[in-house]
């Protein structure tokens, strides 16, 4: 059972968190002026990155705030969390 | 049976007092500190079971969990299969038989409690031996919060095995100390029966405390039996300790034969003369120990058998004492039928075994050195590295937050184990910036004497042409170095896939002394170095876990919470059936004295169509939303209009996800300009709240709105039926009830003596109806009330079965079951409520999707069953015939299924809703479900059966 860090309460359970896949993949500026193409990727296609990946996790059973996470896809590790309004971390 | 092989005095049983037990159906007896093996030992008796496979007569190999011989089946107090009797402490009344291979599972429910405790440390301390024990001082006396665990019923350790001593005093005197200084701490938890069974991230460990098995039947019922712990330790020492290996020879299976180590445990823990003539065969110096302390206590050694070809510098000490060394030889075979007889022992000269003889015997002691458990370490993903020297696998990195100390390492002598477990804990303190104590002394032990190099020996070759076959590696599943031949001879190369094609390690000892015998082996047969072959994984558990002991408390009632609403006491009270609905308790129905449920919907049904029904619709999920942004969050997530809504109007709308696909829907109340009341399904009230929250945060962060749940603020029940009018205006003379001035889709506010009452016109039957919101407090009152009122016209109370049928004869989709995730409004008919007007909403873009456009989508219909009679299973699949009157070749293609299907009081016969292919194109067609094997005739409809005009709701 893993720690994740909420970053509004601090360590907290995995149980308490939900998973909300890739993060900074923002809901379109003009959904109506996309191609079906375009629009297509927006619903249905996300990156499956083995090492660090930017994803969004929801502290549900806790303060319910929504955050961004660095992780490790590979090792699990949650090198850092970040609020959403936070600018993606460069990532070595 | 009187203890024959008793020594006269020594060992840590109360000799004073005497336990009785059956083994096998015969009487023996023992004493308060015995294991069920010590005490079998004790009374000379040596096998405990037969094989699995090849019914060979099986006996204790081991003194702990490690032992893979001693398998049995308690049976009284009560019943639980799969037990090590090394393992089981003795106690009054036991009644256990040996098992081969497979137990029993009690036949009645277990009685006993069983629970779980959280609890966070600095330091967790698994293993109270030396290294420990030292550890658990170290960090006790800094003041940091420690917890030390440790699976046998006392601390010590490989102490309690041996005559080491400390201080110049035996070294259990300075355990008892150590144990009454940790007492003394108050920020220390000291557990023993206590076995750290899985370790996982972050300094989570599992540990199961086994706190009444060893009382048998006086076992405190008051008493949890076996408590989880559930450690989160910010750092943790593992000091495991380490099991002896055995050398793998020909017929190396029978009782009589252990490990040398094991001996030294029966002996001067229990007090147990495991034999009376031994032969000890060793590649290592730890087995002198016990060749020498057999000797002193009067058992023959009729000789050391020492693989090395220069056997060990300890030679001279046995000879002093009498016992004949053999060095450079081995033991090649035994003989005996359910006890080993004679030790087969031949010289043993590179690699080669010359010819032997005969040595009679009745114990055969075997070490093939140790085997550090580095079990923990590497189920914390620690990366393990193999030992040329000791033939072992060793902890092969450092691990942030979880050290490794004592014998567990490979350390092997009392002093080094001591000191190490003392410079892992100050390391681990200062890791957490924990300043030791300045006074942090340890006993001072022997000096270590540096043993002679061992041998690493995983098997004698087999001289007795059986090729390996009753060469047992893994004695719990009868597999043989024959059997790893055979796998490495089918190509397989992975230590994995040799595990599963031999079974090896997967029984319930799980493989404590087979598997790093499995790796040398095969790296042997391989011709490739064991570092290449590794190890299988070590996965949790250590040793096996009861699932009961896992359930813990939630079992039964408290296995998921049960959700009630207010009225719960009064639908049990008027006998209702209840059913699942999510964790909701909801009525299914109320059976009047000889109804079964189809007499009583059909009552309940026509009741509502034409008098007047009530429902306890509390557990409607109810979503508050606030703020000056609330209307434009709510257009943003609705496919229809929101913000036109006026304050006293209710609307009905649609969600759907960004793919365009139906994923709730419900009313929405507009209570003030800046203020809704959403009503979602009851299965949707989590998600939908989950729903809107995500938004808010991660995309429109600017909107200035609150959503919050208020399911359980307000209880609901609707009013249902013609006669709804009367009850409501008789129950609230305030209101003015007419379609005028109440029309449909308003609500209104009143009190009821002084309580606040909501009154809404929405119908989830087609039917006029009024649905009642008040605080729950007053759920039981306002029932009642609205009951007398009703009593005049009949009122009928009826549960979710008649609200499904109501609802479905009217065509109302229940989403989720109506529907799966891939179903758009438009496919249930609702183009009406999907905005024209709005630039955009969440799915909009998705419904100009090709695929949204197909006219062939699955759409929702009715079907009427043309013979009146069958009511269609739900998920029954539909097909038509050819125009000719054939059923297409096989496979049939299928048009779709039935999603709902009910008998109907209104129609006079049963229907159903369906997804169909291009549905709505086939109205009036006749197609086929198939039904037990025979295909009925339905006629495809609309999808509204009743009162499609809707002429109803207005009353
Ligand atoms: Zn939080």
């Amino acid at each position: 059972m893993q720690l994740i860090e909420c970053p509004w309460c601090g360590p907290r359970e995995e149980v308490e968190f939900s998973y909300g896949g890739q993060a900074h993949v923002p809901y379109p500026d003009d959904p109506g002026g996309l191609s079906d193409e375009e629009w297509a990727h927006y619903v249905f296609f996300r990156d499956n990155t083995k090492g660090r990946f930017a994803e969004r996790w929801n502290h549900s059973i806790g303060c319910r705030r929504w955050f961004n996470a660095i992780r490790d896809t590979a090792t699990y590790r949650f090198e850092r969390v970040y609020r959403l309004d936070d600018p993606k971390p460069v990532t070595p | 049976m009187t203890s024959t092989s008793r020594t006269a005095e020594g060992g840590r049983i109360d000799r004073a007092t005497t336990l009785e037990f059956t083994f096998d159906g015969q009487p023996f007896t023992g004493h308060p500190g015995d294991t069920l093996a010590s005490a079998l030992l004790a009374s000379g008796r040596h096998q405990i079971a037969t094989s699995i496979k090849l019914g060979r007569p099986r006996g204790v190999a081991a003194a702990w969990a490690e032992d893979p011989g001693s398998l049995v089946q308690i049976e009284e107090p009560f019943p639980e299969p799969m037990l090590l009797a090394t393992t089981v402490e003795l106690y009054d009344g036991l009644a256990a038989h040996g098992l081969p291979g497979q137990g029993r599972l009690a036949e009645v429910p277990d009685s006993a409690r069983y629970d779980a405790v959280h609890h966070h440390v600095d330091l967790l301390v698994v293993g109270a031996g030396p290294a420990g024990l030292a550890a658990a001082l170290t960090a006790a006396r800094a003041g940091a919060r420690v917890a030390v665990v440790d699976e046998q019923s006392e601390a010590g350790g490989s102490l309690l095995s041996g005559t080491e001593r400390l201080d110049g005093a035996p070294a259990l005197q300075w355990v008892a100390a150590a144990v009454a200084e940790l007492a003394e701490h108050p920020e220390v938890l000291h557990l023993q029966r206590t076995t750290a069974f899985g370790s996982y991230e972050d300094g989570f460990v599992l540990a199961l405390e086994r706190r009444t098995d060893h009382l048998g039947a006086t076992a405190p019922k008051h008493l949890a039996r076996q408590r989880v712990w559930r450690f989160r330790a910010r750092s943790i020492v593992v000091a495991t300790g380490a099991h002896e290996r055995p050398v793998v020879f020909t017929d190396n299976d029978r009782p009589g034969i252990m490990l040398a180590g094991a001996a030294r445990t029966f002996l001067h823990r229990y007090g147990v003369l495991p034999g009376r003539e031994a032969v000890v065969f060793t590649t290592n110096d730890s087995a002198y120990d016990a060749a020498l302390d057999l000797h002193r206590v009067g058992v023959c050694v009729q000789a050391v058998v020492d693989a090395r070809p220069e056997g060990s510098a300890r030679r001279e000490e046995c000879e002093r004492a009498g016992i004949r060394v053999l060095p450079g030889a081995v033991v090649t075979g035994t003989q005996g039928v359910d006890r080993v007889t004679h030790a087969l022992v031949a010289p043993f000269v590179d690699g080669e075994v010359g010819a032997g003889s005969a040595i009679a015997c009745d114990l055969l002691l075997v070490s093939g050195g140790w085997n550090p458990a580095v079990h923990l370490f590497s189920q914390a993903r620690g990366r393990l590295r193999y030992d040329e020297g000791l033939g072992a696998f060793l902890p092969g990195e450092e691990l942030d937050g979880l050290s490794v100390t004592g014998s567990a390492t490979g350390v092997s002598d009392l002093g080094g184990c001591l000191a190490h477990g003392q410079r892992v804990a100050r390391a681990a303190l200062a890791a957490l910036a924990i300043t030791p104590a300045g006074d942090d002394r340890l006993p001072a032990a022997p000096e270590a004497v540096v043993p002679t190099a061992p041998l690493v020996l995983w098997r004698v070759p087999d001289s007795s042409g059986a090729e390996g076959s009753t060469q047992f590696v893994d004695l719990q599943r009868d597999a043989t170095v024959a059997d790893i031949a055979r796998a490495v001879g089918a190509g397989l190369r992975s230590i994995e896939h040799i595990k599963r094609y031999t079974t090896i390690g997967t029984a319930h000892d799980q493989g404590k002394t087979s598997g790093v015998l499995t790796s040398g082996i095969t790296a042997e047969l391989l011709g490739i170095p064991v570092q290449d072959t590794g190890t299988t994984t070590f996965r949790p558990p250590y040793t096996p876990v009861a699932f009961a002991a896992l359930a813990g408390r939630d079992r039964g009632r408290l296995f998921d919470p049960e959700r009630v609403t207010a009225l719960h006491e009064w639908h049990v009270a008027a006998g209702a059936v209840f059913e699942d609905v999510g964790q909701w308790k909801r009525p299914r129905y109320y059976p009047q004295p000889g109804e079964d449920m189809e007499a009583a919907v059909l009552r309940e049904c026509a009741a509502a169509r034409t008098g007047v029904g009530i429902l306890d619709g509390s557990t409607l999920g109810k979503i508050d939303v606030q703020g000056p942004d609330a209307a434009v969050l709510l257009d943003r997530l609705y496919t229809n209009l929101i913000s036109s809504l006026k304050v006293g109007s209710v609307r009905y709308g649609v969600m759907c996800g960004v793919d365009g696909m139906v994923i709730d829907d419900g009313t929405v109340l507009r209570l003030a300009e800046d203020r809704f009341l959403v009503l979602t399904t009851t299965g949707g009230a989590a998600k939908i709240l989950d729903w809107m929250e995500e938004w808010v945060q991660t995309e429109w962060p600017d909107l200035r709105v609150h959503c919050t749940s208020v399911t359980e603020q307000w209880v609901t029940f609707p009013v249902v039926g013609p006669r709804s009018r009367d009850v409501i205006g008789a129950v609230f003379p305030d209101v003015d009830v007419s379609n005028e001035a109440f029309p449909f889709m308003t609500w209104r506010d009143t009190t009821l003596e002084g309580v606040p009452v909501r009154l809404a016109r929405i119908s989830f039957s087609g039917e006029l109806a009024f649905e009642v919101y008040v605080n729950p407090w007053y759920a039981v009152a306002v029932w009642e009330r609205l009951l007398e009122a009703g009593r005049p016209y009949g009122i009928t109370p009826y549960g979710t079965e008649t609200m499904h049928v109501l609802r479905a004869e009217k065509g109302y989709p229940i989403i989720g079951q109506d529907t799966d995730g891939t179903v758009t409004p438009q496919d249930l008919g609702m183009g009406w409520a999907v905005s024209k007007k709005k630039p955009d909403f969440v799915g909009k873009r998705s419904f100009a999707r090709p695929a949204n456009q197909d006219p062939l989508r699955k759409q929702l219909v009715g079907l009427l069953p043309t013979d009146r009679q069958t009511v269609l299973p739900e998920g029954s699949q539909i097909v038509e015939f050819f125009p000719d009157g054939q059923l297409p070749p096989p496979p049939v293609p299928m048009l779709g299924h039935v999603t709902s299907s009910y008998r109907s009081a209104e129609l006079a016969r049963p229907f159903a809703l369906a997804l169909v292919k291009g549905g709505r194109e086939r109205i009036g067609d006749t197609v086929h479900v198939p039904v037990n094997g025979t295909l009925v005739p339905v006629e495809v409809t609309g999808s509204v059966l009743v009162d499609p005009e809707g002429a109803r709701r207005d009353g």
